[in-house]
């Protein structure tokens, strides 16, 4: 369960999030759909505490991110924009690094790291050096690490970005399982048909403020349109600059 | 202290798997210094030995004119040849670099040295080259030496006692060691360790922080239920882990080298030995935390790996300066150059090697008060660790 608050940010003059407020819910796939530079982004690092609010209050599960930073991320996966390995490492080391620093015991490890490596069905590449991998492996195994440690809350920014058919294909297998399984999936994208077909909340933003915030069908009937990229482009209207 | 633990053990894999940057690291540090110091002690031998052994081809024009000062000449191991045609030419032969030094004898020496008037005798030499200086002061100490026989002889065959030229009696007592004097030149040698010992950790401590960034690996890592400052001490420990390989490494590698250098040619013995290598790393070690942290420190503020190499550079070259600065003003060993770090390693390691007694109170300073920087610079990368802009 994520909540935002009013949520401000600036960096210098740029006023990045203006007042950003939504729930995401467990068992719910909720997205964040907005046009480039709209704060997505911003958002979602606010969410997995590297940065801090200049105003307003963001929880997961409760914990607030900047009082309880430590138990928001404890309870959150994150896969940040671009998220790079370390090529010298293995992709099962990649993976095993991470348990290790998310507390995973001794014990667990290896059952873990196996688990996630076959629900994402990297084993084919499990143990080789992520240095040469394709982005469509390295997305997989940077997924793989964010879930090692089982997550109630999922926060993935962007992460449909540059792969190819199949592998946005099982992408989206693998969110529906998590949604199945009961948790709360907060993703940005800014491609439609994306955010149409899986989710079911929908929160569009623009110039730092949410345009609006409800399911697929119910955007269209608010801004009278019959597709939702209409709707998307009346959304945005609404929010005017500063 | 497992994740502590777990981020040291990832990026000493991590380094180790990384074969070339490894190398450079670990090669090129500790084998720079030996191979410099050998050049250079090398040159330096060669250039004293010359001085003495070498027979100076001397051109002389006129050397008919004062066969007594010739035949003295010869007998300085200067073998006399033949010279340019005229003045003229002798001076621009000098000047072109043709010949080093040439000595005029004009024709009215014969009589002027039968009067007993001053003699004139022209040496011809340019002092601005360096290296032709050496063979022109030779040739003009020996005239001198001529002089003062001939103004001897002279005396005495008035019935003056020679003793009246001498006023003065000069006795020129050197109170260096073969130790001491060694330390002169292996006073050098410090840097080289330092050098090494950062060269070593350079890459770990880019890789921790401008590298992660770039790579995209930064904002997941940061994003993990782990404080940031297990993260950086973790990465800081590693890099140190790096640096002391390397030191021992330069220390191993100069012991080595030390051997095989004819050090004894030039009036020196280093005390280099086994005990005085170990004392050395524990002498030099506090500096690896402060090296660690400056490095890592520096290559925070950077925005990419390649800026971070350029700044990390100049940081390379920061420890020469307090060394720098006492070496060219030939300063003891004091009691406040042990709050300087570098410097106080430097100044210890030298008494070491000279062989001279080591103040204790120095050493406790020394390495409490580079310690105590390092753990002062080690908490600032702490503190910058935990800033928004660490994201870039």
């Amino acid at each position: 369960m994520i909540k935002v608050d009013g949520v401000h940010k600036s960096f210098g003059d740029v006023h990045a999030l203006r007042g950003i407020s939504f729930e995401a819910p467990d068992g719910k796939i909720t997205g964040l759909l907005g046009p480039n530079g709209a704060g997505k982004s911003t958002t979602l690092r606010v969410l997995y505490t590297v940065l801090k609010p200049d105003e307003g209050h963001a929880s997961i599960d409760g914990n607030d991110v900047v009082e309880k930073s430590l138990d928001a991320r404890r309870c959150t996966g994150a896969l940040p924009h671009g998220a790079g390995l370390y090529p010298h490492l293995t992709a099962r080391e990649n993976i095993a690094y991470y348990a290790t620093l998310c507390g995973i015991a001794r014990d667990e490890m290896d059952e873990r790291v196996e688990s996630i490596i076959d629900l994402l069905e990297i084993r084919d590449f499990a143990d080789r050096r992520s240095k040469g991998f394709s982005h469509g492996q390295r997305t997989k195994i940077a997924l793989a690490r964010a879930l090692v440690h089982d997550p109630q809350n999922v926060i993935l920014d962007e992460p449909s970005n540059g792969l190819d058919v199949m592998a946005t294909r099982s992408l989206r297998e693998l969110i529906l399982k998590l949604k199945d399984a009961g948790r709360c999936v907060l993703f940005s994208s800014h491609v439609m048909q994306e955010v149409a077909a899986l989710c079911d909340d929908i929160v569009i933003i623009a110039n730092g403020q949410v345009a609006m915030d409800d399911s697929a069908a119910g955007i269209k009937k608010k801004t009278k349109c019959k597709n939702l990229e209409d709707a998307f482009v009346a959304a945005i209207q609404l929010v005017g600059p500063e | 202290m497992r994740v502590l633990f777990t981020v040291f053990a990832k990026e000493v894999v991590d380094n180790i798997r990384d074969r070339r940057t490894l190398a450079s690291a670990l090669l090129m540090g500790p084998l720079f210094g030996p191979i410099l110091f050998a050049f250079v002690i090398n040159l330096s031998i060669e250039r004293s030995l010359s001085d003495v052994e070498k027979t100076l081809a001397l051109p002389v024009l006129g050397a008919s004119h004062a066969p007594n000062l010739v035949r003295y000449l010869e007998s300085l191991n200067m073998e006399i040849v033949d010279a340019p045609e005229s003045r003229e030419a002798a001076v621009a032969s000098v000047k072109t670099g043709l010949h080093d030094v040439v000595v005029i004898i004009p024709q009215a020496f014969g009589e002027q040295m039968a009067a007993a008037i001053p003699a004139k005798v022209e040496l011809i030499s340019d002092q601005a080259n360096t290296t032709a200086d050496r063979d022109s002061r030779r040739v003009r100490r020996a005239l001198f030496a001529y002089n003062q026989e001939l103004a001897a002889i002279r005396l005495a065959a008035r019935g003056v006692s020679p003793l009246v030229l001498r006023p003065l009696n000069i006795d020129d007592i050197d109170v260096s060691t073969p130790s001491g004097r060694s330390g002169i030149l292996l006073g050098m040698m410090s840097y080289f360790f330092i050098f090494a010992m950062l060269m070593g950790g350079m890459y770990l401590a880019i890789d921790t922080t401008a590298g992660e960034r770039e790579r995209g690996s930064l904002e997941p890592l940061l994003a993990l239920p782990v404080t940031r400052d297990k993260l950086i001490l973790g990465k800081i420990i590693a890099t140190c882990l790096f640096m002391a390989l390397s030191l021992m490494l330069s220390l191993g590698s100069f012991f080595v080298a030390l051997k095989f250098m004819p050090l004894e040619q030039l009036g020196m013995t280093p005390n280099f030995g086994p005990a005085v290598v170990v004392t050395a790393f524990f002498l030099l070690a506090p500096f690896i935390l402060l090296g660690a942290a400056v490095m890592t420190l520096v290559a925070s503020f950077t925005k990419s790996y390649k800026e971070a190499q350029t700044w990390l550079s100049v940081v390379l070259l920061a420890p020469t300066l307090p060394i720098l600065v006492v070496s060219l003003l030939t300063l003891r060993p004091r009691l406040e150059f042990m709050f300087i770090p570098s410097l106080s390693q430097h100044l210890l390691l030298i008494d070491m090697v000279k062989n001279e007694p080591i103040n204790v109170a120095h050493v406790v300073i020394s390495v409490t008060s580079t310690l105590l920087f390092g753990g002062l610079l080690t908490w600032l990368c702490a503190r910058l660790y935990r800033r928004e802009g660490l994201l870039g």
